[in-house]
């Protein structure tokens, strides 16, 4: 933590610290008390006076079937993102593990997603599934298959799903290739000579050794289908239609500073806090063991 | 050039443990001190201490006659040569070594000089001065960590055990080449090591620390002859001493190795231990395979050959203690034999069993 | 791979080529929509290869935007978020690096409620705290420029964190041989710490760079005034489209704008990109 040499005491390291001091208290710290302020309080309607109100917006919230679907929802789109993006991710990197040659072309052509903007990726996907003129819609007409998210709730799920977990593949494919890369070679030779075939190696040897990779991987896609991909939903769907995409860190966006309802969004910015604190502190638990392993 | 004097130097750390005890010496000006014991007994402590690197608690320090207590390190008109070279691993071996001149604010001129003059002092290549740390190999990396002291031009240089690093055969080499530098430039050096033949070589005097007190000061020889503890003769001589406890005749005159076997003491022994038991030591080489009045019955167990010696380990009376024998030259002994051994008695040394300390006779 | 069997070899070629496919037909084909022209690019079925009007596109879409001139040539946005990204990037390791080495180097009270301080704003998304921090940057007058669109973003626990490993790896005896050498604090830190940690700021920058300029809530928030648009958040604005007829050829091209930038760092200093996603998350 400190080295055991140090310098003297002097004002100088309170200089150093504070540009970053400021900037966490100014815009973390005291907007966050804020939030956690407001979510106490009630606003009339145009903003004049507040009133404080305990738990009451809370209560609301828990009340509000709109919000437990959101919930709901974004459970499933986390899960469904975190699932497909590394089960993909997954089998490129045993594959790259694989093969010997190309392995470093392979790994160029595989990261770059990681380079593009949420809202971005969403442009590139809205096309390719624009009802009108999109290839997938295009094709699937051929099958009898009519797509429109811009109708149909669940297409508007699946699209935000592909893109947000299209994104994500990067990042997984990488961390498991290095995790594949650093099992010692000799054990999965070892399980050769004892007679394992190539699949049942991966599942008997492969896949455990993995695991604290895995567990790494759901933290950071949970985290990511959370809150980074509010980019997609804004540039694709907008939240909607009729709220099939409207999750968790759309909706305090949409509420507060869109709808402005100042108490209700403080009050979602409270609970998304505790998540966020929640996974963070499951995230850390883990740092410290994987050092152990 | 300068002296340094540490008067009751004593050191704290805020946890409360106390790492040295209070330290006395005056190291004269173009003196070799060597600060030697096991690790932990506070030499390098005691070191850091004269560098500046670790705040002396209690006492005072004088470099040149100047108390330096509170000085930075860099204002004490030091060098130092770290254990693990501390070179900067991004600066060429030239700027490693022009570092602490460009911060002293030399000329580039002064500069070039100085450090041409200590590459080729240590024979360092002009191509080498260009390289980085890492593309030198160990013995070359230490020749820069001790350029990097000679162009200060300092009052005083400081050796953090600065050759454990090397293989074995590069030691013996770099020790000579200490020990020729020093002498050539006459610097007041102290120097930290473990190793007990590089501090009876380099050193004019040894300072033996254990846990933080001074076991004994003086020159090797001096420690060699005359250990002033049990400790002292234990660390300095390879085998180590030989210790067997025994008893002070009544009379204070002789001792009784064992049963039916004295030893009669010079000077008229020390009446005050009469009857009392003491440890007496005496050295692999000092011991004789001869037969005489006092010889004592050893059982050979296990020889070594080194070729120019041979150590011969047994045992030997009732409750089998340990003795190890150093005869020069070969030896057709072998485990099993019976050998009688004598002690001779102008190379013993006794010990106060409850103190630890010399019994001088 | 320990057996030799060229057909599990060919099959993971051919499941690797699905998988490169998978992830870049995106971007192919939205290269293919930026080189045609309007017209076609209202014909069923669309074009696979591209076509002849790629730089007649790109040339419009930086100077005159959708519709004829009548939307907003996006250059100046592309412009807007470079400087944002790299006010970002570099205020983030500015700032990271002074607050590392003090933590580190120095013993002084509320060394470690400074710590704990920085480590909290790994919990506060701006996601979390949308309308008090729009709210803060408001009073301070940094709507619509580009110290309200970069400075709330720079504090960082995680560069804080990287620097700290990375300072903390560093021997002791460096320090104590720079101390005998005379140097002070900030020449201690200038001359040795900032060259040591060279890859690490290189990687770093890579990985905040990107951050930067992928931004698109925050941005979304604080600025009002179109000339200080960025290119990411003129996307979701491009998308929302209105009453007229999509124009697919400028709107995939504004895409291609946005993302381009940093593909190619991610592509050509792949490396440090790699280095600092993995030390990022240690």
């Amino acid at each position: 933590m400190l080295k055991r040499v140090h310098f003297e005491p002097s004002v100088l390291p309170y200089l150093l610290v504070a540009p970053q001091i400021i900037v966490t208290v100014l815009f973390f710290l005291w907007p966050a008390s804020q939030a956690l302020y407001q979510s106490l309080l009630v606003e009339d309607a145009f903003g004049l006076s507040s009133e404080f109100v305990w738990f009451q917006n809370f209560e609301e919230l828990f009340e509000d079937p709109h919000y437990w679907g959101s919930f709901q929802r974004t459970f499933v789109f986390s899960f469904l993102v975190a699932f497909l993006s590394m089960s993909l991710a997954l089998i490129l990197a045993v594959m790259a593990d694989r093969v010997i040659k190309g392995s470093g072309i392979y790994r160029t052509l595989l990261i770059w997603p990681y380079a593009v903007a949420p809202a971005a990726a969403g442009a590139l996907w809205f096309f390719i599934f624009d009802p009108t003129v999109g290839f997938i819609p295009y094709a699937l007409q051929f099958i009898g298959y009519e797509w429109n998210h811009k109708l149909n709730g669940n297409e508007a799920m699946a699209l935000v799903i592909f893109t947000a977990s299209w994104k994500q593949i990067a990042y997984n494919f990488l961390f498991f290739l290095a995790g594949l890369q650093s099992i010692p070679k000799s054990l999965i030779e070892a399980a050769a000579i004892d007679g394992a075939g190539p699949t049942r190696r991966f599942w008997t040897i492969v896949f455990p050794l993995l695991s604290p990779t895995t567990f790494f991987l759901l933290v950071i896609n949970v985290v990511y289908a959370f809150f980074d991909t509010f980019g997609i939903i804004d540039a694709v769907t907008g939240g909607g239609p009729a709220n099939a995409t409207n999750i968790l860190v759309f909706k305090v966006y949409n509420d507060g500073f869109v709808g402005l309802d100042l108490g209700g969004s403080a009050a979602q910015s409270v609970i998304l806090m505790a998540i966020v604190i929640a996974l963070t502190v499951v995230q850390f638990r883990f740092v410290e063991k994987k050092v152990a392993y | 050039m300068a002296s340094v004097t540490l008067e009751n130097l004593q050191k704290t750390y805020p946890n409360g443990f106390k790492a040295i005890h209070g330290v006395d010496v005056d190291i004269q000006d173009g003196e070799f001190l060597v600060l030697v014991g096991p690790s932990g007994c506070g030499k390098s402590t005691l070191l850091r201490m004269i560098a500046g690197l670790e705040t002396v608690t209690e006492g005072k320090l004088s470099i040149g006659g100047k108390m330096v207590n509170d000085l930075e390190p860099s204002q004490r008109d030091i060098a130092m040569v770290f254990q693990n070279y501390a070179l900067y691993p991004h600066m060429t071996v030239y700027n490693n070594m022009a570092y602490g001149l460009k911060i002293m604010g030399l000329s580039k001129q002064e500069i070039d000089e100085r450090v041409k003059n200590a590459a080729k002092i240590l024979e360092l290549t002009e191509e080498q001065l260009t390289r980085k740390p890492r593309q030198l190999s160990g013995g070359q990396r230490q020749r820069v960590a001790m350029g990097r002291a000679i162009v200060r031009k300092p009052s005083v240089f400081l050796f953090d055990e600065p050759l454990s690093n090397l293989d074995a055969k590069l030691r013996v080499q770099m020790r000579i080449e200490i020990k020729r530098l020093q002498e050539s430039l006459g610097i007041t050096s102290v120097y930290v090591t473990h190793d007990q033949v590089e501090a009876m070589t380099l050193g004019h005097r040894l300072m033996v620390l254990n846990g933080g007190n001074v076991e004994q000061l003086g020159t090797p020889i001096e420690l060699y002859e005359r250990p002033a503890s049990l400790f002292v003769a234990g660390f300095i001589g390879s085998p180590a001493m030989n210790m067997i406890s025994t008893k002070m005749s009544s009379d204070g005159k002789s001792i009784e190795i064992a049963s039916d076997i004295s030893l009669a003491l010079e000077n008229g022994g020390a009446a005050d231990y009469a009857g009392k038991k003491v440890i007496l030591g005496v050295r692999p080489e000092h011991l004789e395979l001869s037969q005489t009045d006092n010889s004592l019955p050893f059982t050979v167990t296990l020889v070594e050959h080194l070729g120019a010696d041979t150590l011969i380990h047994g045992h030997f009376g009732e409750d089998m203690t340990d003795l190890t024998v150093r005869v020069s030259g070969t030896h057709t002994v072998k485990a099993g034999d019976q050998l009688p051994v004598t002690i001779t008695r102008d190379h013993i040394h006794l010990f106060d069993p409850a103190t630890e300390k010399r019994i001088s006779l | 791979m320990i057996e030799n069997r060229p057909l599990l070899r060919i099959m993971s070629h051919l499941i690797m080529v699905a998988g490169v496919v998978l992830v870049a037909f995106p971007l192919w084909i939205t290269f293919v929509a930026a080189s045609h022209s309007e017209q076609r690019m209202t014909e069923l079925p669309l074009p696979l290869l591209p076509g002849g009007h790629f730089f007649e596109n790109l040339d419009i879409a930086l100077n005159q935007g959708l519709w004829g001139g009548d939307g907003t040539g996006v250059g100046f946005m592309l412009f807007n978020s470079l400087i944002m990204a790299l006010m970002i990037s570099i205020g983030k390791i500015v700032i990271s690096l002074l607050s590392a080495f003090a933590i580190v180097y120095f013993r002084f009270p509320f060394r470690m409620g400074f710590f704990w301080m920085i480590f909290v704003t790994l919990m506060l998304p701006v996601e979390v705290r949308i309308l008090p921090t729009f709210e803060v940057v408001a009073n301070l007058g940094m709507l619509n420029n580009y110290w309200g669109l970069s400075i709330p973003l720079i504090a960082s626990a995680t560069a804080t964190f990287m620097f700290r490993q990375v300072f903390l790896t560093i021997p002791d005896e460096l320090l104590e041989a720079a101390r005998i050498d005379g140097a002070g604090p900030l020449r201690f830190f200038k001359d040795i710490l900032l060259p040591m940690s060279q890859t690490n700021i290189a990687a770093l920058f890579v990985i905040m760079f990107i951050f930067g300029w992928n931004q698109y809530l925050w941005p979304l928030l604080v600025t009002t005034d179109q000339d200080m648009f960025t290119i990411v958040m003129q996307i979701g604005k491009l998308l929302e489209g209105g009453e007229e007829a999509p124009q697919w050829h400028i709107t995939m091209m504004t895409t291609l704008l946005a993302v381009i930038p940093p593909v190619i760092v991610v592509i050509f200093m792949q490396r440090l990109f790699v280095q600092g996603l993995t030390e990022t998350e240690k």
